[in-house]
C-alpha cells in the first residue's frame, strides 16, 4: 500500500535517476543510517563487535571493491586476498614510519597503493578474458603474499613475522591497538564503509559505470560505440583494488590487530569475498552488503545455534556449520542464481503492483 | 567520381583472411547525407566492408579517406570518436543494462568522466549526466520507446532490441551512421516502421547513412544509391534504378546459364 510511485512526481532527470527513488526506500535507508549511526554505537560491546559488526563492515567494503571489478566490468579476479594484504601492509608501514600522521590517511593510503598494484597486476586483463584472467589473478594472490613473507622489511623486521598495529586515535579516541574500545572501532569503519559505499554507488550509476557494465556485457561492441577497453578495465582494476585495498588495511588495523600474512589474506579470502558477490548479487552495491552479511553473521548464528542452545560439542557444531553454509550457499543459487540483489528486485516489483499482481 | 563533397572515400581496399580473399580492391564513396545501401548474395562481403569502415578489421591494401583526410590505422574506439556509428547484425546490446544506459552509453565519445567528481556526484559530473540525459530523452521520443525506458534491454523482444541499438547508434550523433541488416528478421509492420526511422533519421539530423539490407523492396525505397558487391567485388553502383538494370547485378541474383 505505501510502496507506491504513483504521486511521487519527479521534475529533474537528477530526481529520476537517484538511488532510491521510491520514498518508502527513501526513509528505510534513512531510517537504517539513523540506526547504525546513532543507536547502535551506544548499545555495542566487544562481541558484537568483534564477532559481528566489524567483519560485517570490513567484508562488505572487500565485497563491493570485488563487486566493481567482478560485477560491473566483468573481469573475474581471485587476489582480493593479496590485494587486501597491500592494504593491510601499505597501511602499517606508514603508521609505523609516520607516527603522528593520522590513521585515516594510513587507511586511505592503504587504497591508494593497492590501487596501483592492482592496475599492474590487470594488465593481462587487456589481453585474457574468463577464466584465464583469473588464473592470472590467482598469481597476484600467491606473488603478494609470498612477497610479504619473505621481505622482513614489510614487516619492519619482527621476530614473528607479524605485524601490529599500534595505537592511533582520531579526535583523540584510539580507534586500533589494543586499548580499542568497541564502539570507536564500529564508528570508525562505519563511517569508511558509508562513504565509500555511496562513492561506489555514484560511480557505478554514471558515465564510469555505464563503460564498466559496457564491456562486461559485450566488450567488442564496447568497443565499436567508443569504449576505450583500456581505460575502462584499468579503471575497474584501480577503483577495485582501491576498495579492498581499504578493507585490508581495516582488516589489520581495526579488526584483527595483529595479522600474519599466510593466515590473514590467504587464497580462502579470495574465494570467500568472490562467494560473497555471487550470492550476494554480481553488479550490485546492495548485494556486496547482502552478500558480506549472509557469510558473516551466518556461521556466527550457525554457532549460536548448535553449541550455545542446541548444546552440541564445538568442534561438531564447527563442522556442521561448513556443511549447513556450503548447502546454504547451493540453495541460494538455485533458488535466484542472480544473488540476493535480484531477489531484493524481484520483491520490490510485486511490492509495487501489490495486490493487484496483474496490474501493469 | 571522386569528388571532394564525400565524406567517406573508400579506394582500392582488398582484405585477406589467410588464403581468403573477403574484399577485392572495391572503391566507392559515400555522399553528405545520402542513404548508401550496400546489397549483394550472401557471402559477398558486405558485411566485412562494414567492418573495414567502422574500423574492426584493417584491410591489406587501400585506404579509407574521411572528410577529405586519409584515415591512418587506428583502434575503433578512436573511429567512434571521429563521428562514425554502427548497429550490428546479430543485436550487440548490452543485454543487463537498461534501455536508458544503453543508449546514455552511446554518447561515451561526447563526454568526459572524472572519476571524482562521478564518485561524489557532484559539479560537473551531475550536470554533464543530465546534460546527456536530456539529448537521450529526445531520442527516445524520437524512437518512441518511452515506456521501456527502464526495463533492462535482455528483456525486450527482438524488434524492440534493434530500435534501441538505432538510438544507441544515434546517440552518438555521428556523422556516418553505419547499419548491418537492419530489418533482419522484422515483420512487414516492424520493417515499415524501421524504414521511417531511417528516412526520419535522415531528415531530421541530416545523417549520412550506410546500410547493408537482403530485402530489396526496402533498400529500392529507402537508398539514394547503391552498391552492389558479388564474391568480395564491387559489381554494380548507382541509383536504384541503375542498378535495377545493370546486367551484371540480375546475373549476381538470378544466375547466369553457362
Amino acid at each position: 500500500m505505501f510502496y507506491r510511485e504513483a504521486g511521487d512526481f519527479r521534475t529533474s532527470y537528477t530526481d529520476d535517476s537517484q538511488t532510491f527513488p521510491i520514498t518508502f526506500d527513501r526513509y528505510c535507508y534513512f531510517a537504517i543510517l539513523a540506526v547504525a549511526f546513532l543507536v547502535i554505537p551506544f548499545l555495542i560491546n566487544d562481541y558484537w563487535a568483534n564477532a559481528v559488526l566489524v567483519p560485517l563492515l570490513v567484508w562488505s567494503m572487500a565485497a563491493i571493491g570485488l563487486n566493481i571489478l567482478t560485477g560491473y566490468c566483468g573481469q573475474v579476479s581471485l587476489g582480493t586476498g593479496g590485494f587486501m594484504a597491500v592494504g593491510a601492509y601499505a597501511c602499517y608501514k606508514l603508521m609505523t614510519a609516520f607516527p603522528d600522521l593520522s590513521i585515516v590517511f594510513c587507511v586511505l593510503f592503504g587504497g591508494v597503493v593497492t590501487a596501483l598494484v592492482g592496475v599492474l597486476f590487470g594488465l593481462p586483463s587487456l589481453r585474457i578474458k574468463g577464466f584465464y584472467l583469473a588464473v592470472a589473478t590467482l598469481a597476484a594472490q600467491f606473488f603478494l603474499v609470498w612477497l610479504f613473507n619473505k621481505v622482513p622489511w614489510f614487516y619492519n623486521y619482527s621476530a614473528s613475522g607479524q605485524i601490529n598495529a599500534p595505537e592511533r586515535t582520531v579526535f583523540g579516541i584510539a580507534v586500533t591497538g589494543p586499548n580499542v574500545e568497541a564502539w570507536a572501532k564500529y564508528l570508525f569503519c562505519l563511517c569508511f564503509v558509508f562513504v565509500f559505499a555511496w562513492g561506489a554507488r555514484n560511480l557505478t550509476r554514471g558515465a564510469v559505470g555505464r563503460s564498466w557494465m559496457a564491456i562486461r556485457d559485450m566488450d567488442i561492441a564496447a568497443e565499436i560505440i567508443g569504449v576505450d577497453p583500456l581505460k575502462a578495465k584499468l579503471s575497474a582494476f584501480a577503483v577495485s583494488s582501491f576498495y579492498i585495498g581499504m578493507a585490508g588495511a581495516m582488516f589489520f588495523a581495526n579488526y584483527l590487530g595483529a595479522v600474519e600474512v599466510t593466515e590473514a589474506f590467504g587464497i580462502n579470502q579470495s574465494f570467500l569475498v568472490l562467494f560473497m558477490i555471487i550470492v550476494g548479487g554480481l553488479g550490485s552495491i546492495l548485494g556486496s552488503f547482502a552478500g558480506a552479511a549472509f557469510l558473516v553473521l551466518m556461521p556466527v548464528l550457525l554457532k549460536n545455534l548448535l553449541a550455545g542452545w542446541l548444546g552440541w560439542d564445538t568442534s561438531i557444531a564447527t563442522h556442521f556449520e561448513f556443511i549447513i553454509v556450503g548447502g546454504l550457499i547451493v540453495f541460494m543459487l538455485i533458488a535466484e542464481p542472480h544473488g540476493m540483489a535480484q531477489l531484493w528486485r524481484i520483491i520490490k516489483e510485486k511490492l509495487r503492483l501489490w495486490p493487484f499482481p496483474h496490474a501493469n | 567520381m571522386n569528388d571532394s563533397a564525400a565524406l567517406m572515400d573508400i579506394r582500392n581496399i582488398t582484405l585477406k583472411f589467410g588464403g581468403v580473399t573477403a574484399l577485392e580492391d572495391v572503391s566507392f564513396d559515400i555522399q553528405e547525407g545520402e542513404v548508401r545501401a550496400i546489397i549483394g548474395p550472401n557471402g559477398a562481403g558486405k558485411s566485412s566492408m562494414l567492418n573495414v569502415i567502422s574500423g574492426f578489421y584493417h584491410p591489406q591494401e587501400g585506404g579509407i579517406w574521411f572528410r577529405g583526410e586519409r584515415r591512418p590505422a587506428m583502434p575503433s574506439h578512436r573511429i567512434a570518436r571521429q563521428g562514425v556509428a554502427r548497429t550490428f547484425q546479430n543485436i550487440a546490446l548490452f543485454s543487463r543494462m537498461t534501455t536508458l544506459d544503453n543508449i546514455m552509453t552511446g554518447r561515451v565519445t561526447l563526454m568526459r568522466p572524472n572519476l571524482l567528481t562521478h564518485m561524489l556526484w557532484w559539479g560537473r559530473a551531475e550536470r554533464e549526466e543530465s546534460e546527456h540525459r536530456e539529448k537521450v530523452e529526445r531520442i527516445i521520443d524520437f524512437l518512441e520507446i518511452q515506456t521501456i525506458r527502464k526495463t533492462p534491454v535482455g528483456r525486450l523482444p527482438y524488434g524492440l532490441q534493434k530500435r534501441v541499438e538505432l538510438g544507441r547508434a544515434l546517440a552518438a550523433e555521428p556523422a556516418l551512421l553505419l547499419l548491418d541488416e537492419p530489418m533482419a528478421g522484422m515483420n512487414v509492420e516492424e520493417k515499415e516502421d524501421m524504414c521511417r526511422f531511417i528516412l526520419d533519421v535522415k531528415e531530421e539530423f541530416g545523417t549520412t547513412i550506410a546500410l547493408i539490407e537482403h530485402d530489396m523492396g526496402v533498400v529500392m525505397d529507402v537508398s539514394d544509391r547503391v552498391v552492389v558487391m558479388d564474391y568480395g567485388r564491387k559489381i554494380g553502383d548507382g541509383t536504384p534504378d541503375e542498378v535495377r538494370n545493370n546486367q551484371d547485378v540480375i546475373d549476381a541474383y538470378l544466375g547466369v546459364q553457362h
